[in-house]
């Protein structure tokens, strides 16, 4: 894409949206416009199996007539459909009932400052190449080693996209983005013992990306260590969450600590603000702009400025995560939290995961989750659960067809330590978390 | 106006776009010998409206249309779609997809093509059939009554959508399918406060018919009843047991232990590929004596329900395990082609940008003979799972895992105390040859099923009668 020339014309249909929801009579409005395209190949069994192209574009627009609200959207951008989109948002404001707290964020929230935050590396890649890049990275699994029996396959893809963002305060900013992941996955044993297990690189730069073959590797690692995996006899031990399901417990904290789940009361953390939910050790902070991470931006979904900041210090709660409407409802200030955090990063301790692991000593490291037993009103926690039996700080074997129970609230108090071995792959940054206890069903 | 009158008036009237256009892009495709090649059109009108803390909050509207092009040769696909219907780029985009066949086999086997199928929903749109001042009166009267069920009502969200698909299907052969499909659900969820204690409780349904569905009998107002009911009984729920114990599941919605447990470990690609534990086992026992499943699309305006797939092969009610024994597999065109297997009709997309692949429609176990007192009563101690939240599988390991949103301690014969936080989990392959009782009380679940696959989500539908199992393991806090 003509970049700079794209973003102008995606700037000129989101004001174009403006207007004319101004013409058909709203008080306030905000409009975006998004595109993206990419490309993905997926090999198996050393040959391509598909090559999709992708093009997506869409526009959204949320009207306001004095304090109701209403949106629509579409993807179809001519002129008339704009017209009949504005149009739409309209009528379902007229219906909607007034709400005091609706409406666009204060003009001294919004974002004034752009700095260029490295998010936009398009890849150069036409299908043969990403087809044999497929092919290196799958051949790179299948032939680790001779007990790898089958493949689901590598998959290449990326993405490249440009966002404008605009309201009736006068913001219209727009950015570009690019997204490029490779993936692979890969099984072992037959029948009855089969096991599969995955890896993935993705980066906003191919440069940065784990090359095929340690992505190929890595899967087929992980899937052989799951092999002749047994269950557990019910108990209570301490527990390891590798840093990959490291951060689905801290996105668990974050959801309980959101504007819309705090007014709604439906959260295991109401009124826990400034009151101890982690160990004194534990610090978590939001950083919107780190130069090319994947959760990088310098203003929200509203346009409201993101900044540095902490969230949880000496183990307190110090902040919510809000937009401008869940904190007018809660009577605060917007976090520039609209659409959700950026960079959430929990400060680690100096120990990688074969010293997290000593610590352990004796218990269970989960490296994969299954199904949806977080219950976020009570902060009951109940998962399926799969990975590797520990003793004196040793794997001893993989284990599977378990669950492990607990509640979160007393589950991040009793956090024992975090590794320094975060995932950077998503927009929370955690490195494994050792938990004292939690209970463990199985056979 | 004929069914296929009205998708084209829909789709290709507004792009100007005629039928000779549609060869010419076909004809592109099959430049060079392929084995299924397709142009997949849709327009979708989808609309919500929600209600909280007793105000209309939000409704939002959106209206999308694409077209996705398609070949296939052997096992190898090239995808391409595009929003906007306009004859140069579906022309390049059939370009691009079809280098992929420079990569594959010239293998060239034509696929049957849909015969006349019956029409299982009606084809207005769902949207129109309430003025917007009548969607929001239902929503407040939903609201009122709920929070006079129970003065510890202290929240009450309710939404209702409504999406309308036309779908137009130009195959290979030169046919043209086409559908048009409604698809209507409204939800209830519900917060209970109780002496500083919070308790949720949801209930929701729908399906493929218009708003009306919701105005038959009591039935909005029945959700909101059984959302604060829900709480109630959370409310007085306590730690649920871990280990090893006799399951006996509901009827209805726990059918989704049969979609997550087996059904997916019996779609045609999984199989095909053989990373599923079920691969290979056609012929084999996979369940007691007392399970017949079956996979059916064909059930009138059934949220799980298709007139025909998205690549316009009529839905079937395809018998899956048939007393124990492992009958067939879900197939799309591509997988029934590579495994010689027959069409099933579950051949099923997100939308014109994604690729189908197997997904399942409506997946239930038939009612066996015993009346479920008669179970409930044959059990020592156990656990009585009635409602689930979400649940989850390893296809490959076969291991499954979900959720009890409502479930209660089973003593001496009796159903005694609620239970909090319990999560079944197990080993699809062998979970129904522990199956030792099955009711005569089928019942299909509200309506509210929405199955995600390869990052697809499709509605479906699951049911089943209850169930005993002797032996799964119930992950609970008290050990």
């Amino acid at each position: 894409m003509q970049n700079q020339a794209e973003i102008k014309r995606l700037k000129n249909v989101v004001q174009q949206l403006l207007d004319e929801a101004g013409r058909q009579g709203a008080t306030a409005a905000e409009a975006a416009f998004s595109i993206d395209n990419g490309l993905s190949a997926t090999a198996r069994l050393g040959e391509v199996e598909t090559v999709e192209y992708h093009c997506d574009q869409g526009i959204g627009v949320t009207v306001y007539f004095g304090q109701k609200k209403g949106s629509a959207s579409t993807n179809d951008i001519s002129e008339d459909s704009l017209k009949e989109t504005v149009k739409a948002a309209c009528s379902i404001a007229r219906y909607a009932s007034e709400d005091e707290y609706a409406g666009l964020p204060d003009p001294e929230e919004l974002a004034t400052e752009f700095p260029d935050l490295d998010l936009y590396h398009p890849w150069e890649i036409d299908a043969e190449q990403a087809i044999d890049l497929a092919i290196e990275c799958e051949n790179a699994a299948r032939h680790h080693h001779p007990a790898i029996s089958n493949s689901e396959g590598a998959t290449i893809s990326s993405h490249r996209g440009a966002r404008v963002f605009g309201n009736s305060l006068g913001f219209l900013h727009g950015n570009l983005s690019s997204r490029h992941s490779l993936s692979c996955s890969v099984l072992a044993g037959s029948g009855d013992a089969m096991q599969r297990d995955y890896w993935y690189s993705v980066s906003r730069n191919a440069a940065s990306l784990e090359s095929a073959q340690q992505v190929g590797e890595k899967a087929a690692q992980r899937t052989l260590a799951r092999l002749d995996a047994r269950s557990l006899s019910t108990r209570q031990c301490p527990v390891l969450f590798a840093a990959e399901m490291a951060t689905g417990l801290i996105g668990s904290m974050v959801g309980a600590i959101s504007g819309g789940n705090l007014y709604r009361k439906a959260s295991f953390l109401l009124d826990a603000l400034d009151t101890q939910i982690f160990p004194e050790f534990v610090r978590i902070h939001e950083q919107p702009l780190l130069a090319g991470a994947l959760g990088s931006s310098s203003y929200d979904a509203e346009g409201v400025a993101t900044r540095n900041r902490d969230i949880v210090s000496n183990g307190i709660l110090r902040s919510y995560v809000l937009s401008t409407y869940s904190a007018r409802k809660l009577g605060m200030q917007t976090t520039g939290n609209a659409g959700g955090v950026h960079n959430l990063t929990v400060e680690s301790g100096s120990r990688d995961l074969e010293s997290m692991l000593k610590l352990l000593d004796t218990g269970l490291l989960v490296t994969e989750l299954m199904g949806q037993g977080v219950n976020r009103v009570t902060g009951d926690y109940s998962r399926g659960a799969s990975g590797f039996w520990v003793e004196n700080g040793v794997i001893q074997y993989p284990v599977q067809e378990i669950t492990i129970a607990g509640n979160l609230k007393t589950m991040l108090r009793n956090i024992v330590e975090i590794g320094n071995d975060a995932d950077l792959r998503g927009n929370i940054r955690v490195g494994s978390i050792l938990l004292e206890q939690m209970a463990i069903a199985g056979e | 106006m004929p069914l296929l009158e009205q998708v084209k008036h829909a789709i290709l009237a507004p792009s100007d776009l005629q039928i000779r256009n549609i060869d010419s892009i076909i004809a592109t495709l099959l430049s060079t010998p392929v084995d299924v090649a397709d142009v997949y059109f849709q327009s979708s009108h989808f609309e919500s409206w929600s209600l909280e803390g007793g105000i209309i909050k939000e409704g939002t509207h959106s209206i999308e249309r694409g077209a996705g092009v398609r070949v296939v040769s052997g096992d190898k696909t090239g995808f391409a779609y595009s929003d906007r219907i306009e004859l140069p780029i579906l022309l390049e985009a059939a370009k691009n997809v079809k280098a992929i066949v420079r990569h594959g086999q010239n293998a060239q086997t034509r696929i049957e093509t849909a015969g006349s199928r019956p029409q299982l929903y009606p084809s207005a749109n769902p949207l129109k059939s309430l003025a917007d001042q009548q969607k929001i009166d239902l929503l407040k009267r939903i609201d009122s009554e709920t929070r006079k069920l129970d003065s510890r009502v202290e929240e009450v969200m309710i939404s209702l959508v409504a999406a309308y698909d036309n779908i137009l299907v130009a195959n290979q052969d030169g046919s043209l399918a086409a559908d048009v499909r409604p698809l209507v659900r409204l939800n209830v969820s519900v917060i209970l406060v109780e002496d500083g204690r919070r308790e949720q409780g949801s209930m929701g349904g729908g399906a493929r018919h218009d708003y009306s569905y919701f105005m038959e009998g009591d039935r909005a107002l029945d959700y909101g009843r059984e959302a604060v009911r829900q709480a109630q009984v959370n409310l007085q729920a306590e730690d649920a047991p871990a280990g090893n114990m006799t399951v006996v599941l509901g009827p209805g919605w726990p059918g989704i232990l049969l979609h997550e447990a087996i059904g997916h470990g019996l779609e045609g690609d999984f199989n095909r590929k053989g990373t599923s534990a079920f691969s290979g086992r056609i012929g084999e026992r996979v369940g007691s004596e007392l399970c017949t499943v079956v996979d059916d699309g064909t059930l009138p305006g059934r949220r799980g329900s298709l007139s025909m797939d998205d690549e316009g092969t009529p839905c079937e009610n395809t018998v899956l395990i048939e007393k124990g024994i492992l009958k067939a597999y879900m197939q799309d065109k591509l997988n029934a082609r590579l495994m010689n297997a027959k069409l099933t009709g579950n051949g099923r997309r997100e939308s014109y940008a994604h690729l189908p692949m197997p997904r399942m429609t409506n997946t239930y176990m038939l009612p066996g003979e015993s009346d479920p007192e008669e179970i409930i009563r044959s059990v020592k101690k156990g656990l009585y799972a009635q409602n689930f939240g979400g649940g989850q599988v390893d296809i490959t390991s076969g291991k499954f895992v979900f959720s009890a949103s409502e479930a209660y301690l089973i003593e001496n014969g009796k159903i005694t105390r609620p239970v909090k936080g319990a999560t079944l989990i197990g080993n699809g392959p062998d979970v129904l040859t522990r199956v030792s009782m099955v009711g005569n009380n089928m019942q299909l679940d509200s309506g509210v099923g929405t199955c995600g696959k390869d990052g697809q989500s499709v509605p479906v539908g699951v049911g089943q009668p209850t169930l005993k199992i002797d032996g799964l393991t119930v992950g609970g806090t008290s050990v």
